[in-house]
């Protein structure tokens, strides 16, 4: 007999708080297997954000910090400033990123910051109750658009990934899901192609991850994965947005 | 094919049934008589029908699923 998978020795026995079928639980532990991969855990830093994810440095075995709303990006410049021999990652959700975060990401981004930014985009705010997002989409209830958001009244999304790759500052840009194994495994070498970005010192790296949250959609988490692969890729598509690395695809 | 086992550590499972949804053998169930530490229904594995694939494990948001391989 041998083991062909167990759990990432990047993450702690800690259980997590997050809701069953929160795809939170995937990226972290996707996260953790390519630090470990890189024999990098003992060298990463990981900015936390304050939504969910906001106790993810109990479940990161490296070190992390939890930063103000949406300035995580801010927190990782300075550090990979002061020490740039440590990889510094940080880990957003949408309303933290694509929200009162804006700011930071986009600066962070067209400075050409050499940090790895993981967004997580399920289109609501979670951890609040289920209110709009930047990127709830067109029509999607939420508690704060109860009939659906109408785009007229309450503007249109924010598609980051593509916003951001008109920038010249990012060198690698791609978005994800994770809505099957498949997926999954895409989502990890993206993962590990941003985190690689900056090793090398090459800059920028940019992986949005189009999630789910059955709590706040009010279904199970297996429905909810259909729901992204209905209704969030089709506004959200997955692909490379920008890849300087000259490695195409 | 290759045979393969599952093991799930109980007491990190939220029942979410991801990895439920992904095999491709209909190895696992949620466990309809236990409940675990937390509340939830487990999944546990009803036959040994397992091709080591890993697909429930990568899916598994907890980390709770060992696979190993029968060699």
């Amino acid at each position: 007999m041998s083991v062909v998978y167990e759990k990432s020795k990047g993450l702690t026995d800690v259980k997590l708080h997050y809701c069953p079928g929160c795809a939170h639980g995937i990226v972290h532990k996707l996260l953790a297997e390519c630090l470990e991969e890189m024999s990098e855990t003992e060298n990463a830093i990981a900015c936390v954000p304050v939504g969910c994810a906001v106790m993810a440095n109990k479940y990161f075995n490296f070190d992390a910090i939890q930063c103000a709303h949406g300035r995580a990006p801010a927190t990782a410049t300075g550090i990979k400033r002061v020490d740039p021999s440590k990889i510094v990652i940080t880990y957003q959700g949408d309303g933290d990123l694509a929200s009162i975060g804006t700011c930071e990401i986009v600066h962070a981004a067209a400075r050409g910051e050499k940090i790895t930014t993981i967004f997580i985009n399920n289109g609501i705010y979670g951890m609040t109750g289920g209110q709009m997002a930047p990127t709830t989409l067109p029509g999607m209830k939420a508690t704060t658009a109860k009939h659906g958001r109408d785009v007229k009244v309450q503007g249109n999304p924010i598609r980051v990934s593509e916003m951001l790759a008109t920038l010249d500052g990012p060198v690698y840009i791609e978005r994800v899901s994770v809505t099957t194994p498949g997926q999954v495994a895409q989502a990890k070498k993206a993962i590990m192609k941003a985190l690689k970005v900056q090793k090398e010192g090459l800059g920028f790296g940019f992986v949005e991850v189009v999630s789910s949250c059955p709590t706040n959609w009010g279904l199970t988490a297996v429905k909810a994965m259909e729901y992204v692969k209905e209704k969030m890729i089709p506004y959200y598509p997955l692909g490379v947005f920008k890849d300087l690395t000259g490695e195409g695809k | 094919m290759a045979k393969g086992k599952v093991t799930i550590d109980e007491n990190y499972c939220k029942g979410c049934e991801l990895c439920v949804s992904v095999c491709p053998k209909k190895v696992l169930k949620l466990s309809e008589t236990r409940i675990n530490e937390a509340g939830y229904n487990p999944a546990e594995v009803v036959n040994d029908d397992c091709i080591a694939c890993t697909s429930c494990a990568r899916m598994c948001p907890d980390s709770a699923i060992t696979v190993e391989k029968i060699d």
